[in-house]
């Protein structure tokens, strides 16, 4: 039983982690109808950014603050750089400069710090938080910061103007660019935010799954399963999918599969899903009009 | 005129090995070998408009199915390529089945998903006997074709060419039929294609298949080229490679298939050999080369080596 809710609450602390690069994703997803594959690499950057400012002796915060600013005008500038021209592209144009923004920031992180695995500091280190005795500080810190994210996006959206033009824009681009909205920088503005909030789960991540270019290729597809079980057009639909499959992953990696093939759990979820429910638990039945 | 350049093309690939060494002969065995999973992943991308990020996992199936065939169940590799191609042909059309009648987003999801589990599944204890786990199966090099007298190279080169040979012809022969073009107009108008009496889903998802069926031909090749499957050859990036090679080469063009099998081969490799310069972290090189070159093709050339190619041929006769 103690064994069980440790593997439970693990698996709801990485689930934390699902949850925002899910909620990345859809914010994405909801303005440009396109997955951002691009969005792993990205964060795992991001998270180098960090890695190299406590190396040069910052204190956690102080990275952890510069690294989300940064990786947020990050996001605006690739926005603007190197999506916009391909806006009116296909869905295949698309998709395949991601993977090349993808190429480019795993070549870059390789190139700038190695290929050599990374240990990541923590800020929650020290003894269990409350006397819990299923989780360690770092797994407890990861989920209260997964939590203040969603809490943060969610006011965002719902109580600021700012947040709510994004919304119009996304819904109903033409009607908003009636009533002012400038559209294209809400796009922008999305990728920043939806890098900002990558930079975050990487450097929630990087203490558990240790630093190296190639480390969130597996975290990206269990945040891909999680946003298609949850209904990719749905944020809030994304976050339970994102600490469902947390949870899923790391019982059935302990209990059934075994960890080495913990990764086709997300390919079985994703599979599951579209063959019986391919809007996901939350999501919408998307209907053409001919 | 098109024709002949083939014709010489090919009797030029045919007679190359009384010149070529050993191991750039192993090299252009290579080319042939990812040209026919390109070819494969351009009818399916390039001629259908569906994106798979998987077909490393494909050419996984083909590699791992004609090993163990050879290895476990004995069987010559002459029969164990095609039957490991026709397993693979199964389950690209079960896989794509669900996710191809949805939008083109969810198949390079689940691909996606599919090109990252796959060396796990490979590896997984349970499979030990048969995939020889993280270790993988030894392969014995092919005996001389024909039983005429040639080193093991030459018969591995001039299998993967008759074996190219004989797909690419095929590839072009369903491209310029009825077939074909039912499947650029499904790409190009799906609604208008339905209206005029094409089942999309089904043609899709057989498109699926025969783009499998030639990632796992190409896996069996490689399996016998090598001489050894692993897990770890059949990760993400070999899908993501197959991806910028056919990209590279030139979307929905079957010489493009040649061009791009070129660029995935030669890249990495003249990569390597600026570790002299960068030191070990030129390990990053290939990548910056093919993201790049992913974005500026978007950018500035859709239709890849293959469409730079025609433009240059379509100004030399204009002058």
């Amino acid at each position: 039983m103690v064994e069980f809710l440790h593997q439970l609450s693990s698996g709801l602390a990485l689930g934390g982690v699902y949850a925002i690069t899910a909620l990345a994703l859809v914010m994405i997803f909801q303005a440009t109808q396109l997955v951002n594959f691009a969005q792993g690499e990205m964060a795992m950057f991001s998270t180098y950014v960090a890695w190299q400012l406590l190396q040069s002796g910052w204190s956690y915060w102080a990275a952890f603050a510069v690294t989300v600013v940064a990786s947020f005008l990050g996001g605006v500038l690739i926005e603007r750089v190197i999506v916009r021209p391909f806006a009116n592209a296909p869905v295949l144009a698309s998709v395949i400069v991601f993977i090349g923004l993808g190429f480019i920031f795993n070549a870059l992180a390789g190139f700038l710090f190695g290929f050599s695995v990374q240990s990541f500091d923590t800020p929650f280190d020290g003894r269990p938080w409350f006397g819990n005795k299923f989780m360690s500080a770092h797994e407890s810190g990861s989920v209260l910061v997964s939590l203040i994210v969603l809490a943060l996006v969610f006011a965002f959206f719902r109580f600021t103007p700012l947040g709510l033009a994004m919304r119009a824009a996304a819904q109903n681009p033409a009607s908003a660019r009636l009533v002012g909205v400038r559209v294209g920088w809400m796009l922008a503005l999305g990728w920043g935010l939806a890098a900002a909030i990558g930079a975050v789960a990487g450097m929630m991540a990087a203490p558990i799954v240790y630093l190296d270019p190639n480390m969130m290729s597996g975290l990206l597809l269990y945040a891909f399963a999680g946003a298609v079980l949850g209904g990719i057009d749905n944020p809030w639909g994304a976050v339970m999918g994102g600490y469902t499959v947390g949870i899923v992953e790391n019982l059935l990696g302990a209990y059934v599969v075994g960890q080495e093939v913990k990764l086709s759990v997300a390919l079985v979820i994703i599979v599951g899903v579209l063959v019986v429910r391919p809007q996901g638990l939350f999501g919408r039945r998307i209907v053409a009009r001919v | 005129m098109a024709r002949l350049v083939w014709i010489a093309l090919f009797a030029l690939a045919a007679v190359a090995p009384f010149w070529l060494s050993g191991y750039h002969l192993y090299q252009f065995a290579q080319v042939m070998i990812y040209a026919i999973a390109l070819l494969g992943l351009n009818l399916l991308t390039g001629f259908n408009g569906q994106l798979s990020l998987g077909h490393g996992a494909f050419f996984a199936i083909g590699g791992y199915g004609a090993a163990i065939l050879i290895v476990k169940f004995g069987l010559p590799y002459y029969f164990a390529i095609p039957l490991a191609s026709v397993i693979c042909f199964i389950a690209g059309f079960l896989f794509g089945f669900p996710a191809l009648r949805l939008g083109g987003l969810y198949l390079a999801l689940a691909t996606f998903a599919l090109a990252v589990a796959a060396p796990q599944v490979l590896a997984f204890k349970g499979f030990d006997a048969y995939t020889g786990g993280s270790q993988g199966v030894q392969v014995p090099k092919p005996d001389a074709l024909f039983g005429l007298h040639m080193n093991v190279d030459q018969s591995v080169y001039w299998l993967c060419l008759i074996v190219a040979a004989l797909l690419f012809w095929l590839a072009a022969n369903l491209v310029h039929s009825r077939i074909g073009r039912a499947l650029i107009a499904i790409r190009d108008q799906p609604i208008a294609a339905e209206t005029m009496g094409v089942d999309a889903a089904l043609f899709k998802t057989i498109t699926f298949g025969i783009s499998a069926l030639y990632a796992g031909i190409a896996g069996g090749l490689d399996a016998v080229a090598v001489g050894f499957v692993s897990p770890e050859s059949f990760g993400l990036p070999l899908s993501l490679a197959f991806l910028v090679g056919i990209v590279i080469g030139g979307l929905a063009s079957l010489p493009g298939a040649v061009f791009g099998a070129l660029f995935i081969e030669f890249v990495p490799n003249y990569a390597d050999q600026l570790t002299v310069y960068f030191g070990e972290n030129a390990k990053a090189l290939p990548g910056a080369v093919y993201g790049v070159m992913l974005i500026l093709a978007m950018a500035l050339a859709p239709s890849g080596i293959a469409g730079l190619m025609r433009s240059l041929i379509r100004m030399l006769r204009r002058a």
